[in-house]
């Protein structure tokens, strides 16, 4: 069946010398930098793989008689988007690579089966599509130029469309502005501030600031707390940050012992 | 008939000053009781003025109607609030009006010490204006609405001290007893529609000769009930004696005087229904029959006065039921006994309210004796009163039961011979235990403790009682004289259309007849009650227990509807918990094990979502594939 | 050669690319793929355009590119404020919505 409907779809028609050179040579390269992009680890490399892939496919627009959708090809894809896709690789970080192991029970397979069943299904259904329609060209649309002729349809019969899709750009943009944008909810502590809300609490324990951390002869490091009088460590003595990440040491063995019988 | 634009007050007046009253609140509490008094007095006085204005027409213009507005128009179903004063209204107009306002004055005094004085004279002039909203109706809609109004007032007022549990119990015990029968007073009313397509008594009277012998029954059964309801009638019958719960004056005007006469002219006013229906008549005065001689049997036993009247009002009722019930001639007799009836009855019960305020609310007869020369015009209309309802003649009593004996017996063959016998039974029950109140209350020794001063009461009270046995010595003489009464109700009840019967004894031989058991029965009760025991003695027959128990109507209901109603009641909830809950239960069970085990699908990993979705796709491209080829 | 072997090596791009988003895990990564999808049907778009001898498949091309360009500037933010908050740029962290 499959094989069939490739015979078919093989009478739709012939292009120039030319043409097919270009073809064999970029087409192969093209899916060897897809294949790339699914395969690569580091997200850098795919995206320039992926630009690869763009230009390729340009070339292949302009050689279909699409000039002007090879020329935006070039300049909005791989020019704008994709300069996009690497700026917010730098934010996110441009070494950040992923590994390969897969953590989601029944994936992996499930989707090659599915992807390639899908790719073939289409592949056959497409030869379907094309019997008896032999190539007509596009010399004859072209006749005013690919620019002109796009814009005749883009002006008349597709103007209404074209009037949303602006729209759809403009809802867009401020979308991103809306989600990207993030805002201050205060204005940030000036020094002054804090020494005054230092003043302003019920006990003035604290207003020359927080005890220093613990400095003893055989460990002298801000991780770990300093001992009050009675032995017992102050945790107010160490960063809140610290603390909160749970590296700091306990203090306790640097505790005297037996503190009562000291004091006599 | 010709209209009249003033018998809206009638009703307008009471309702505004009960809705002033209730939302005015505490500022209302020093001149509450007057503003009351004084309205229910107006209300009167355009009773009077119109009972005037009928007098100076004739014919068919005697009664005047007023629409208010158009109420409902529903398809077929067009009924205007609007009035109707006619000869048998305005009987009761005065009724209630006059008695009401004596009971209102009454009240003034008995209520003083009560901090809710002017809570009790809202619900009374609510009542007034409810009750005179079911006289004055014009359709049986319209009557509905006053008579759901009186249920209402008479709720309010039995549970007026609803602190006590044992007085909210018996309020809601007469609501609940009184809506069985509002239900069947709504069934009529449907009935009524569905057969003439109207509600009004014009129209249903119009309609009455032409109407199917079952229709016309079912309409009379369902009235019957209503008013077996309203009035304490077998099988309803149990509420009264728990409604004595309520103040005095509440006892006296509603339940003795004017509400639980309803029922009585509700059948009075349906004449057309019963003239009819010989089966709803026949109902109609078997109901009378058992509840007379059941009321009076209770009479007997009770030790509380209060309730030993009510059980009294009930076996009166029931009299006058039996009067509505022998066709034409018996409603104008039942409605003027009715009429004394509300004199004697109430002014004996305000001298029960009158002896249990000088004995600091003590209502057990058997801790009192010997009140008569302490309290002696108490002893005195109460005495009056007590002439009356025993039918010593020239009382107001005499004329009015003995004529309803007299008619009984008319009936003819053995149902004449049963009813005037039963009726005659009747009052000798009668006499006897309205003679063990007389002399349980006012004569032999004293037997009530040191710590109470028995006292007459202020001119207040003592002065509505005056009025009040002034009636029951005059009103049926009045009432009777020329046929009065029988004459004026005539339009309305049509009883020269009356076969008469044959007559069985001549009237005198009756009364004699009369006579002869009242003073059997009141004398038995003398010589039995020369001595008495201030504790009810354990030792005695059945029949004294029996009726000490209310012949165990209360037991009968428990049994026959309460159980039954509470079995079925546990059982559908068992089945609510176990088979319906339990399919609602079980079918969430199901879904929540399925969910446990779908919800493994839900990973949280959007990849895994995305190949969900090319599975879709990949699937839709199949189908495209074979679907194509 | 046929003009047809431009439909089959959109049909091998697309494919990769559908493998891509399955199977990578860095977010940019993913949305390059997917890039590389709309580029697959952008070539076909332009080769049926070609063979249907009218312009119409490459207004269509254009319209995807302009639509693309939207997806990408959205989708960006939402990567830069989703590393924002989890500093991490993997979808795989970001899968909170389970059981």
């Amino acid at each position: 069946m499959l094989h069939h409907s490739l015979h078919l779809a093989l009478t739709v028609g012939r292009t120039a010398t030319p043409e097919a050179v270009q073809f064999w040579i970029l087409a192969p390269l093209a899916t060897l930098a897809a294949l790339g992009i699914l395969l690569v680890k580091k997200a850098v490399h795919s995206a320039l793989l992926m630009a690869w892939v763009m230009v390729t496919l340009a070339i292949f627009y302009i050689a279909q008689d699409a000039l002007f959708l090879g020329i935006v090809q070039i300049v909005v894809y791989t020019g704008a988007v994709m300069m996009l896709f690497l700026f917010i690789l730098m934010l996110v970080g441009v070494d950040s690579s992923e590994s390969f192991v897969e953590n989601v029970k029944g994936q992996r397979i499930p989707s090659i089966i599915a992807a390639v069943g899908l790719g073939g299904l289409i592949v056959s259904l497409l030869g379907r599509a094309t019997v008896g329609s032999p190539a007509v060209g596009l010399a004859a649309a072209n006749v005013d130029g690919n620019v002109q002729g796009l814009a005749k349809l883009l002006f008349t019969q597709y103007v209404w469309a074209f009037e949303v899709v602006s729209a759809l750009l403009i809802t867009a943009a401020l979308g991103a502005m809306v989600l990207a944008h993030s805002q201050k909810v205060r204005s940030p502590f000036a020094q002054r501030d804090l020494a005054i809300a230092r003043f302003r609490k019920s006990s003035l324990g604290e207003a020359a600031g927080l005890p220093a951390s613990g400095v003893y002869a055989r460990h002298n490091a801000v991780d770990v707390p300093a001992l009050l009088p009675d032995g017992s460590p102050a945790p107010t003595s160490v960063s809140q940050t610290l603390r909160a990440r749970g590296d700091i040491i306990t203090s306790s063995g640097f505790a005297l012992e037996h503190i009562e019988e000291q004091e006599d | 008939m010709r209209t009249s634009s003033h018998l809206v007050y009638l009703i307008a007046l009471p309702l505004f000053s009960s809705a002033l009253l209730l939302l005015l609140g505490r500022i209302a509490d020093k001149w509450g009781h007057l503003l009351a008094t004084l309205v229910s007095a107006s209300t009167f006085g355009i009773g009077v003025s119109e009972f005037v204005a009928m007098h100076s027409h004739t014919g068919a213009n005697r009664a005047a109607t007023q629409k208010l507005f158009e109420w409902i128009s529903v398809g077929n179903l067009k009924v205007d609030a609007s009035l109707l004063l006619d000869q048998l209204s305005i009987c009761f107009v005065l009724l209630i009006t006059g008695v009401g306002t004596l009971i209102h004055i009454y009240s003034i005094a008995y209520m003083d010490h009560d901090k809710d004085r002017r809570r009790f004279f809202a619900y009374l002039n609510f009542f007034i204006a409810a009750m005179l909203l079911l006289v004055l109706g014009d359709s049986y809609l319209n009557l509905y609405v006053g008579w759901e109004g009186v249920g209402l007032a008479s709720y309010l007022l039995i549970g007026f001290w609803n602190q006590n549990p044992v007085y909210a119990v018996a309020a809601k015990k007469a609501f609940v007893a009184n809506r069985v029968g509002d239900l069947g007073l709504s069934l009529a009313i449907m009935i009524s529609f569905a057969q003439f397509g109207t509600v009004s008594f014009t129209g249903v009277k119009a309609g009455a000769p032409h109407a199917s012998p079952a229709a016309l029954t079912a309409i009379g059964a369902m009235l019957l009930l209503a008013a077996a309801g309203k009035s304490a009638q077998f099988p309803l019958q149990s509420w009264l004696g728990d409604a004595m719960a309520g103040p005095t004056p509440v006892s006296a005007l509603i339940h003795a005087a004017t509400m639980v006469t309803a029922g009585v002219y509700l059948i009075t006013r349906s004449n057309f229904i019963f003239d009819a229906s010989s089966t709803a008549r026949i109902l109609v005065v078997s109901v009378g029959v058992i509840t007379l001689l059941f009321g009076a049997i209770v009479g007997t036993a009770k030790d509380d006065i209060k309730k030993a009247l009510a059980a009294s009002t009930m076996s009166q009722i029931g009299y006058m039921i039996l009067a509505t019930g022998l066709g034409p001639v018996g409603y104008a007799f039942a409605i003027m006994h009715l009429l004394t009836h509300g004199f004697f009855k109430a002014g004996m019960f305000l001298g029960a309210g009158s002896v249990m305020h000088g004995m600091d609310d003590e209502v057990n007869m058997r801790k009192y004796g010997g009140l008569a020369k302490l309290m002696p015009i108490t002893a005195v209309t109460f005495g009056l009163g007590y002439l009356a309802i025993l039918g010593v003649p020239p009382f107001a009593g005499f004329y009015s039961k003995d004529k309803i004996i007299e008619t009984a017996f008319n009936q003819g063959g053995g149902k004449g011979i049963i009813l005037g016998g039963a009726a005659l039974l009747g009052a000798m029950i009668t006499a006897f235990y309205m003679t063990r109140v007389v002399v349980l209350t006012f004569a032999g020794a004293r037997r009530w403790k040191d710590g109470s001063h028995p006292h007459e009461s202020s001119v207040l009270m003592w002065g509505p009682m005056v009025i009040l046995a002034l009636g029951s010595v005059a009103s049926g003489f009045l009432l009777s004289m020329g046929s009065s009464l029988v004459n004026w109700l005539q339009p309305v009840v049509n009883a020269s259309n009356a076969t008469g019967g044959k007559e069985l004894m001549k009237p005198l031989v009756v009364s004699l007849l009369a006579l002869a058991v009242v003073i059997l029965g009141a004398g038995y009760a003398i010589v039995k009650y020369r001595t008495v025991p201030e504790i009810a003695p354990e030792q005695v027959s059945v029949f004294t227990k029996a009726a000490r128990k209310d012949l165990y109507q209360d037991v009968f209901n428990n049994a026959v509807l309460v159980k039954p109603g509470t079995i079925l009641t546990a059982g559908l909830v068992a089945t609510d918990h176990n088979v319906i809950d339990g399919a609602v239960r079980f079918v969430g069970w199901v879904i929540s094990e399925v969910s446990d085990v779908l919800r493994k699908i839900q990973n949280g990993y959007v990849r895994s979502y995305a190949l969900t979705m090319l599975v879709g796709v990949f699937i839709g491209a199949v189908i495209l594939w074979v679907v194509t080829a | 050669m046929d003009i047809s072997n431009y439909l089959y090596l959109s049909v091998i791009l697309f494919t990769i690319g559908a493998l891509g988003v399955l199977i990578r895990r860095n977010a940019i990564v993913i949305f390059m793929c997917i890039e590389l999808m709309l580029n697959a049907s952008n070539l076909a778009l332009v080769t049926f355009s070609r063979i249907h001898g009218n312009l119409d498949g490459q207004v269509a091309s254009f319209f995807t590119m302009v639509v693309a360009a939207c997806e990408v500037v959205v989708g960006l933010a939402i990567i830069v404020t989703i590393y924002r908050s989890r500093r991490s740029a993997s979808v795989d962290d970001a899968s909170l919505l389970k059981n």
